[in-house]
């Protein structure tokens, strides 16, 4: 049973729909006890930064996280995914979960690309996960953000090139995070939904 | 890189996948979810659904529509069609839309783009405009292009940008229907004075037109709607046509 965690901002019906049409049981909570009985957990997100903290934290499930992923494997999901770095730096200066060292900054890509980074990217494999089974170099996945993650490479699974190296999919231990959207990401990105569930 | 899209569009009135010419001589052609899925499945980039139902009816039928197209295609869905407020966004984004297209209410209230892109986020508000060549520029129409609203589409392009607009999907009124090719006059007016995507729509008839569309223009997108209704083409035997000249798709 994967628990996708509602506290109150994010994707989760389309995530619940990726997850149901893949037959992976899961249901959509905020309740302490059922992220405690989950095998796994999701953590999506959509918006700014600093409310989705404030959200987590006033639906007290910080605490919960950080406590269930030394025992289980979490995937943040875009918004979801940069709340595992550190801090963000999206209106002013605010913490995440640090579950992976990093930061969150606005991306600064070259050659006067746009910002936002919205739309279809190939992923570029960096370091092996578990997650990309059966995903090859070059498929592409979905992307809406303004915002990317600053880690170290040895937590980046895969990048893609958007006038920079952008951290795609992480991975540090039992907690993984997809900057992109796989739940919108065609064939690949249920292929990743399902390794995760594998896992 | 980003890739370039591949948009198949699906003409819903109550429920029903309908296709016209020039927007009229309507006639049925199938199921929403259906459709969608097998292109889906023949790797469209994203879902367009136009909603051309003029009842209340037939607006919660379209939203029943997005909410189980949702459950089956994994790929952007845009919805657009009679959306006039932000509770009609807010709706169609909860049924699981991801962006929402707004035409003929944008023209007449411009301050929706700006609400929608504020409370939803830029991102999920697609401007349409529909553009009809007079004179020596482009005017704005809507209802199907029975009114000329006298404004310059060029003009509206970068106002609805300036709103908050994430998106163009600008249609041709000259080229829609005619299989001639994409509009590239009125697109690179266009693309040449916004920043955000633009989407090209109305015109397309051979696998030549798409990689033209791209080569000519810095469209980011080509939808097309009767062309993969009626199997002319479809959207991989398209992407197969754009990845041998050399333009980046998503494999599929």
């Amino acid at each position: 049973m994967i628990a996708i965690i509602d506290y109150g901002a994010g994707n989760l019906f389309s995530v619940q729909n990726a997850l149901n049409f893949l037959g992976i049981e899961n249901i959509i909570t905020k309740d302490k006890a059922d992220i405690e009985k989950a095998d796994k957990l999701i953590l999506p997100g959509v918006g700014a930064f600093p409310d989705a903290m404030r959200m987590l934290s006033d639906a007290g499930l910080v605490g919960v996280i950080k406590e269930q992923v030394k025992t289980k494997p979490l995937m943040g999901i875009c918004l979801g995914m940069q709340m595992l770095f550190e801090k963000s730096y999206e209106f002013g200066e605010t913490e995440g979960l640090g579950l992976i060292p990093g930061t969150v900054e606005l991306m600064k890509p070259e050659n006067d690309l746009l910002i936002p980074h919205i739309g279809w990217n190939a992923l570029e494999k960096n370091e092996e996960c578990p997650l990309l089974q059966n995903v090859e170099e070059g498929d592409y996945v979905y992307f809406v953000h303004s915002f990317a993650a600053v880690t170290d490479s040895k937590n980046v699974a895969a990048y893609c090139d958007y006038g920079m190296k952008v951290p795609g999919l992480v991975a540090k231990g039992n907690v993984y995070g997809c900057q992109f959207h796989p739940e919108k990401s065609g064939k690949t990105g249920l292929d990743i939904l399902k390794n995760f569930a594998m896992l | 890189m980003l890739a370039k899209r591949i948009i198949p569009c699906l003409d819903v009135r109550d429920g029903k996948v309908v296709k016209g010419i020039n927007f009229v001589g309507i006639k049925e052609v199938g199921d929403p979810v259906e459709c969608a899925a097998e292109y889906n499945d023949q790797g469209a980039d994203e879902i367009c659904f136009l909603d051309i139902t003029a009842t209340h009816e037939g607006r919660k039928t379209m939203v029943d529509v997005v909410r189980r197209t949702a459950q089956r295609v994994f790929v952007p869905l845009t919805v657009g069609g009679g959306i006039s407020s932000v509770d009609d966004f807010r709706e169609l984004l909860r049924s699981g839309a991801d962006k929402v297209s707004v035409n003929s209410a944008a023209v007449r209230n411009p301050s929706l783009i700006k609400e929608a892109a504020e409370i939803f986020g830029s991102q999920c508000v697609v401007v349409a405009i529909d553009a009809k060549k007079k004179g020596d520029s482009w005017t704005v129409v809507v209802n199907g292009g029975r009114i000329d609203m006298n404004i310059d589409a060029v003009e509206w392009a970068q106002k609805a940008e300036e709103l908050g607009a994430g998106e163009i999907l600008l249609t041709s009124m000259d080229t829609d229907g005619m299989k001639q090719g994409f509009d590239i006059e009125l697109l690179n007016a266009v693309c040449n004075k916004v920043k955000i995507p633009v989407i090209a729509s109305g015109g397309c008839g051979t696998l030549q037109h798409f990689s033209d569309v791209f080569k000519e223009t810095k469209a980011s997108a080509a939808l097309a709607a009767s062309l993969f209704h009626y199997k002319e083409l479809t959207v991989s035997e398209v992407k197969q046509h754009l990845k041998d000249n050399d333009i980046p798709v998503r494999n599929f």
